[in-house]
């Protein structure tokens, strides 16, 4: 089917952006130091990806009359609800279970937290 | 009509990414390593099944998606409380025996 060539551009824009972001998150995942930075490479950058490819998705499928849009608004959502949430989870579980830090890191506020508490 | 260009590559760089971090998964020297890796597949996976969605002009990938997304929750929660309590449901001794 034909699509006008603004939205054929603007579609190739947003995929082309939604990528960029995936591959920043999987570098980082791949060079950060520790843990917990790669987690805050990919809990940022993917999310961010997702919604391009997604809204590329939504002015395309909305556009040609095969999808009201509301699915993909609701992938969005739960994306921006879910990923802060999964990655302080996993975070948290780090700590606890005792995955050290990189050595360069120069601050530590959770562990200032539980001494703190503890006495 | 650059769309159906542009999704190919797009979907090439995808796969890239999904190989990448399948390396940090086998690779990665700690068990939440591994957690993040896998949770970044599932969400690379996500984009890679919405992409297929514009090039099949078809509206039924993007319940898929939605599906996938919600999974990949459900198991880095699972994952998250089975390092921290040793269990996923509550309720057993060993969640009694480590608050927190």
């Amino acid at each position: 089917m034909e699509v006008p060539y603004i939205l054929d551009v603007l579609v190739s824009v947003l995929l082309l952006i939604g990528l960029f972001f995936l591959l920043t998150g999987t570098f980082g995942l791949l060079r950060l130091k520790d843990v917990y930075t790669r987690m805050h490479a990919t809990s940022k950058s993917t999310t961010f990806g997702v919604v391009g490819v997604v809204l590329a998705s939504l002015l395309y499928l909305r556009y040609l009359g095969l999808s009201s849009g509301l699915k993909e608004f609701l992938i969005v959502i739960f994306l921006f609800l879910t990923a802060p949430v999964g990655a302080h989870m996993i975070a948290r579980a780090a700590y606890r279970v005792g995955v050290s830090l990189w050595q360069g890191g120069v601050v530590d506020d959770f562990k200032k937290w539980l001494e703190a508490n503890q006495s | 009509m650059i769309t159906p260009f542009v999704s190919a590559i797009v979907l090439v760089g995808i796969t890239l990414s999904i190989l990448l971090s399948a390396y940090r998964a086998l690779r990665g020297p700690t068990i939440p390593d591994r957690v993040v890796a896998l949770d970044n597949i599932a969400i690379n996976l996500v984009a890679a099944i919405i992409v297929v969605s514009i090039r099949a002009q078809s509206a039924i990938y993007i319940d898929v998606a939605l599906v996938l997304a919600i999974l990949s929750f459900l198991g880095t929660v699972a994952a998250a409380k089975y390092l921290l309590r040793g269990t996923v449901i509550d309720g057993s001794p060993l969640h009694t025996r480590r608050p927190g």
